[in-house]
């Protein structure tokens, strides 16, 4: 999909600005769009490489892992179908962690065990547990406590004050989660009864 | 709500320095490793925000968005959602650094702190790769019939950018 929104962008940008008389405009920005792309990664470095830092910190320590299991009590609520005990549950509980501390390649191959276990005690392999898209729900919502490369961009910008839309961030997260959350508990139900 | 934003950055590192040391953690060794993570999954992204920037910034200078902003807005106008937002929020469930590279220019062009600006962050803040994740995930273990995975994780994000806007507003 990403493939071909790449190649779409760039085919209507050029299209578009042979038609409206522009393309030198299109040139030039084909010539300065790479130093662009550096000066990106290197407004985003700094911070990035400072937080994955202080998190390896949070993971060796088992601060992760204690943050996971806090998780817990909610996962049980949230997941019925799955057995208490179910590896599933631990590996849910550590993406969320992962995920909550900006930790995104943490998250990743926690998440995919994750759904690997749930696979296991999913009755139709080709088709999606209720567990497994509750999961997907919460995992797209991404909730983030520490946006890291949006602030390293945002101090790399001279914003007045870079942390200003954390707490904003955070309650629409929680709100898209919930809705979430929501329709698929709604969904579940009716799908249950009409049984 | 601003002391919050201030502190929440200094706490998160105190909880994690204290822990390491009270767990006898080499707090100075692991951060120099996990440092050095970072710098590897940094130049490993690089390639991507490459060729990112090239495809949105054709994309932008050929101000195609302008002209089709100036035929949309007859059916947006009364909103006042300003639409130069509108492709970083399509983009955004599909690919997070196609989005991130519009939140780069947004910040260019407009600063990041001005109405724009904020709203962008936070709309980057609060939502994921929808899109990217449960094609994925669903991938990874070959289910195919998905149900309502997909379209439900849309409405969750659909929420989120609502609350983006509602919330910058209230917030600033």
């Amino acid at each position: 999909m990403v493939n071909y929104i790449w190649a779409l962008l760039i085919i209507v940008g050029i299209v578009y600005s042979l038609l409206s008389g522009n393309i030198s405009v299109i040139n030039e920005s084909i010539l300065t769009n790479a130093s662009e792309a550096l000066d990106l990664i290197l407004n985003l470095l700094p911070i990035i490489v400072l937080w994955t830092g202080i998190l390896k910190i949070a993971e060796v320590s088992g601060l992760l892992d204690k943050f996971a299991k806090m998780l817990m009590p909610l996962l049980h609520k949230l997941f019925p179908d799955v057995p208490k005990e179910n590896k599933a549950l631990g590996y849910i509980s550590s993406n969320i962690a992962a995920n909550m501390m900006g930790l995104g390649s943490a998250a990743t191959p926690a998440g995919l065990k994750a759904m690997n276990e749930l696979q296991k005690i999913n009755p139709q392999k080709d088709t999606a547990s209720s567990a497994m898209i509750t999961f997907l729900i919460l995992n797209t919502a991404g909730v983030t406590l520490i946006p890291t490369t949006i602030l390293a961009l945002r101090v790399a910008y001279k914003s007045a004050s870079p942390g200003e839309i954390i707490v904003p961030a955070i309650i629409a997260t929680a709100c898209s989660s919930i809705a979430g959350l929501t329709l698929d508990y709604i969904i579940r139900k009716r799908g249950k009864k009409w049984k | 709500m601003e002391i919050i934003s201030k502190i929440i950055l200094p706490i998160f590192v105190i909880i994690i320095i204290f822990y390491g040391v009270k767990k006898r953690v080499n707090v100075y060794d692991t951060f120099l490793e996990g440092a050095k993570e970072g710098l590897v999954t940094t130049f490993n992204i690089f390639p991507a925000i490459i060729a990112m920037i090239f495809a949105i910034n054709i994309f932008l200078d050929s101000n195609f968005l302008g002209f089709a902003i100036k035929h949309l807005s007859k059916l947006f106008g009364p909103i006042n959602i300003p639409l130069e937002i509108i492709p970083m929020a399509l983009l955004r469930p599909i690919s997070g650094t196609a989005s991130l590279a519009i939140m780069n220019d947004i910040f260019k062009v407009f600063g990041p702190d001005s109405y724009i600006g904020r709203l962008a962050s936070i709309l980057q803040g609060c939502t994921d790769t929808t899109v990217y994740v449960i094609a994925l995930y669903f991938g990874s273990i070959k289910i195919t019939k998905i149900k309502h995975a997909l379209w439900a994780g849309l409405f969750a994000d659909f929420i989120g950018i609502m609350m983006a806007i509602i919330l910058t507003n209230i917030f600033f």
